[in-house]
């Protein structure tokens, strides 16, 4: 090992082998430490992209580019005076003349150098492993070889049933393929997990249609009858499959180490001290690829621990590692995993406490030590809510509650969770960057308030982001004991959310906006909290939105039940439910748009819109189109659009089920629903999903089985894909669970907060979203059917109801005290239909006409 | 100027507005029946999205000020000056109303008070 009385560098060139997430926190903790470092930091990464957070990597299958991923640009590396050299690997350290040689020629000296080259997905030695579409998953490149090789393949096997490997076929999974998971070990992620809990992963898993193989040890791959390859394993029927993704575990990245001759560990690994020196003194390692006290550490934060430790030695102060908490949680397809400490019991004396719920698929196991006084670790998976608190207890050394069972018993039970009060100023809030309580309360004395300005200015919970909650509970105690509070109001009329708001209108039962001020607000309203009323007492009552008392109340495309467009024209949409259109009522749109003149479009939503009518043009419009069958589309409601739909299995090839018949019966079962915001469905009659149900609020996409139900998706300006919310529904099932999704989401989103944004606002998630609507936690399932079919029942086609009524329809007058339309809409022709005139044509126009 | 009779209670929207025309002007109506005084007009014309359209706006107040919110970009117009509150030296004319039985009688503010000049 080192000789302690070696006198360290203390400036020059410094050059840092890899740019991960390890070696990139060296820099930027470098960097930070101000102008005055006495280092020219020269970075080399076999990478062609600056790092990037790799643990986040399965969200490039979601809707993330690695740009989202990237941790700093490479513009920021020149902005702070850091040498790149990217896609340039170091091949040879010259540890005599103190140089790095890589691939394309550079020559670097050092005066100290830092190895952060990480780590190596591990492929076991099976012949045929080396075949093409057999792959790894570990880098941006990696995954756009898998995404590369997918685009062929029906199914796909991923071997190694750990965590990187479930991650893998999560992966896959989201490609579209049959997903299978092949595990030496008779469980799911052995080293996290007893076999109790490995058990219930499993079942979790395979209910999102991964197969699931375990004990099995692969002895040859060769090539495959049905599919191009075939697996062969020992004592088991073989296994046919288009890909492989290796996920086996990982090994050091040590081959400098080995070239240049450090000390390596006997099973690889470049071994260092406190300080990550290596046997070398002016060589560190840090990461994956370093070996301390016998142990490589293969999560970030640890490594992380490891470049502030370097970071510090390099300037000349104390730096000491003495190994890191190895607890994890984490999300696998949707299933809540967490690790804390000692999980799999190992301690001597160790006594665990067990609560397993088979219905609700949860586990928890407490692990105490032998005088049951402290936490030595715990396994959580289902439900991870009592993650924070387990790892405080254990992290802290706090006495155990007199019952330590009631830690892990369900909250019914009155589990004492441990509130951010309960914690010392020095617990440990973000592992990643290693963020105090005491830090976050200073960070709030200096001026922070708000979440948002706790994260910018501590980073916390900006690495892996597991400790969002606790940081978040964390943040609102110290916020309230300033004695700030979180401002919520819908506007200066109303000291209430949207969502406190409707509950007070549900529960008080008031029926119109006088009474909902009255009651609970003050002054006249405005434009914010007038709609916002309006569409909670649509939601609520479904009255016909143009009663005196509602009237006042609503945008003008709701008053005028149209679009209106730039020039104070309106467009019109008539519902054509699913797309489906007879050739006459495709007919009728034309003769009408021809008749007055109307700007004529498809539009997204698998309908024609209409545009350019005047005000007073509107009810003879409808009258027509009402004669002919058409109905309100409520295009211009924040209410339910259209369900958009693929032809289905009544036509194609490939289709499954009948996605026009239900994207039909859909839609006409929640048409004229009120929302805070508006509402896209679409069904696709099998997995091509040519109707993109995955960018709807509500995607449904057939099964052989049946339906599986997607949420929360949206297009527009921030594209977020769908979740996967159940599979394999009845029509039935698949109706009760749109009926309780868009409830809950009408009951409690903000306004104007599309699905997507209310998802991932709500605190829990998914996972909560699916315990309120399948499981019922919150027992008020039958509520929210019942409100639906309310709604459902007063459905009425708002512009019938207004054609039919003379009153209505005096609202639909150019001026009140003349019948000539408004002189200053003015069009132009353009490919043959009218568009409004410019300014300049305008002028034109109107000169034209008084000379 | 003279009062000019425009219309009648009857074609007024409690809590809305309407468009009149009065010397080839736009004119946009409100009625505030809990207002005193209760009715208010001002150019219908949106200065900002260059449409006639204040009339088809949600009347409401902030901060006190009575105003309609433009349906195109929802910049607030006050009833009782014209002025824009979101836009300095952005405003509409006003002109004065008032209700006689069920008569809306309308004329122009005198010039001078009017921050348009109309």
């Amino acid at each position: 090992m080192t000789d302690d009385n070696t006198v360290l560098p203390t400036s020059g060139n410094l050059v840092i082998i890899g740019n991960g997430m390890v070696g990139h926190h060296l820099v930027k903790t470098l960097v930070e430490q101000g102008d005055a470092s006495p280092w020219t930091i020269h970075v080399f990464a076999g990478e062609n992209r600056p790092a990037y957070d790799r643990v986040h990597l399965s969200a490039l299958f979601d809707d993330q580019t690695p740009e989202d991923l990237c941790l700093s640009p490479a513009q920021w590396y020149r902005d702070n005076r850091v040498t790149l050299h990217l896609n340039d690997e170091v091949v040879e350290i010259d540890r005599d003349h103190k140089t790095v040689i890589t691939a394309g020629g550079v020559r670097q000296d050092y005066d100290a150098l830092v190895l952060a080259t990480g780590s190596y997905p591990f492929v076991p030695p099976i012949p045929g492993h080396d075949h093409e579409n057999c792959l790894v998953y570990r880098t941006v490149d990696d995954l756009d070889a898998i995404k590369r090789c997918a685009g062929n393949a029906k199914r796909g096997v991923v071997v190694g049933g750990g965590l990187l490997g479930l991650e893998a076929a999560n992966a896959l999974r989201l490609l579209g393929l049959e997903t299978h998971v092949v595990e030496f070990a008779p469980q799911l992620m052995p080293v996290q997990l007893d076999e109790t809990g490995g058990a219930l992963l499993r079942k979790e898993v395979e209910a999102l249609g991964v197969h699931i193989h375990t004990g099995m040890k692969t002895e040859l791959i060769d090539a495959g009858e049905q599919h191009t390859l075939r697996m062969n394993f020992e004592g088991q029927a073989p296994l046919e499959t288009d890909m492989i993704v290796f996920s086996a575990g990982i090994r050091p990245q040590d081959s400098l180490g080995r070239q240049s001759g450090l000390e390596l560990g006997e099973r690889g690994g470049i071994v260092v001290d406190n300080q990550c020196r290596t046997s070398d003194p002016a060589i560190f390692a840090i990461g994956e690829c370093a070996l301390w006290n016998n142990q490589i550490f293969g999560l970030v934060a640890p490594g992380y621990t490891m470049a502030r430790t370097v970071a510090a030695v390099l300037n000349n102060q104390a730096g000491d590692f003495t190994g890191a908490d190895m607890s994890t949680k984490l999300k696998l397809m949707g299933v809540d995993v967490g690790s804390v400490g000692d999980a799999q019991a190992r301690t001597a004396g160790a006594r665990c406490y067990r609560f397993q719920d088979e219905v609700a698929g949860v586990y928890r196991k407490l692990v105490v030590s032998e005088d049951q006084k402290y936490v030595l670790g715990a396994m959580l998976v289902g439900d991870c809510d009592a993650y924070d608190t387990l790892l405080q207890y254990m992290l802290n050394g706090i006495p155990l509650p007199d019952n330590p069972a009631s830690l892990i018993l369900p909250a019914g039970d009155a589990a004492p969770a441990l509130g951010a009060d309960a914690l010392p100023d020095g617990a440990t809030i973000c592992s990643c960057h290693n963020v105090s309580k005491g830090a976050i309360n200073d960070a709030l004395d200096g001026g922070c308030c708000s979440l948002g300005d706790i994260k910018d200015a501590t980073k916390a919970s900006t690495g892996c982001g597991g400790c969002a909650a606790l940081l978040k509970s964390v943040v609102d105690a110290g916020l309230e004991a300033r004695g700030v509070e979180v401002n919520n109001h819908l506007c200066e009329h109303f000291e209430y959310s949207r969502q406190e708001l409707y509950h007070l209108i549900l529960v008080g039962g008031l029926k119109s906006f006088r009474e909902v001020r009255d009651t609970h607000g003050k002054g006249l309203g405005c434009d914010i909290c007038k709609p916002a009323v309006a569409s909670i007492l649509a939601s609520i009552h479904n009255d016909y939105i143009l009663e005196p008392e509602h009237v006042g109340l609503q945008d003008t495309n709701d008053v005028f039940l149209a679009n209106m467009q730039k020039d104070g024209t309106y467009s019109v949409v008539p519902r054509v439910p699913a797309g489906e259109i007879t050739p006459e009522k495709l007919m009728t749109l034309g003769r009408v748009a021809s008749k007055y003149d109307l700007y004529t479009k498809i539009t997204g939503g698998q309908r024609i819109d209409l545009f350019g009518a005047r005000l007073e043009q509107l009810p003879l419009i409808w009258e027509e189109l009402i004669d002919a069958g058409f109905e309100t589309g409520h295009a211009y409601g924040k209410s339910v659009r259209t369900v958009k739909s693929c032809v289905g299995s009544t036509w194609c090839r490939y289709g499954v089920q009948d996605s026009v018949g239900m994207a039909i019966f859909l839609e006409h079962r929640y048409k004229g629903l009120r929302s805070p915001h508006k509402l896209k469905f679409a069904v696709s009659g099998c997995t091509r999903e040519c109707a993109e149900a995955q960018s709807k609020d509500i995607g449904v996409i057939a099964t052989e089985n049946g339906w599986n139900l997607y949420v929360c998706g949206n297009g527009g300006m921030r594209p977020r894909h769908a979740d996967l919310f159940a599979t394999d529904l009845s029509d039935q099932q698949l109706v009760q669970l749109v009926d309780r999704v868009l409830m809950f989401y009408v009951r409690t989103a903000d306004r104007l907060q599309r699905t997507s944004v209310w998802l991932e606002n709500l605190e829990g998630g998914l996972d909560y979203l699916r315990q309120v609507v399948i499981d019922d936690t919150l027992g008020i399932a039958a509520e929210l059917e019942a409100q639906m079919e309310v709604v459902r029942e007063r459905y009425q086609c708002e512009w019938r109801t207004t054609i039919d009524d003379p009153q209505k329809l005096k609202r639909f007058r150019s001026f009140v005290n003349a019948e000539t339309p408004d002189q200053d809409i003015r069009f132009v022709r353009e490919r043959g239909q009218p568009r409004p005139a410019t300014e300049d044509e305008r002028s034109d126009l109107i000169e034209t006409v008084s000379v | 100027m003279q009062w000019q009779h425009i219309c009648t209670r009857e074609d007024l929207v409690a809590g809305s507005g309407v468009a009149a025309l009065i010397n080839g002007e736009q004119v946009a109506l409100f009625y505030l029946p809990d207002q005193s005084p209760p009715l208010y007009a001002i150019g219908n014309h949106d200065p900002i999205g260059g449409a006639n359209v204040l009339s088809r706006g949600i009347v409401g107040d902030v901060n006190g000020e009575l105003v309609v919110a433009s349906p195109l970009y929802k910049q607030h117009f006050s009833l009782l000056t014209g002025a824009c509150l979101e836009q300095d030296h952005v405003s509409v004319p006003v002109w004065e109303v008032k209700l006689d039985g069920d008569k809306v009688l309308l004329r122009p503010l005198p010039a001078a008070l009017n921050r348009t000049g109309t």
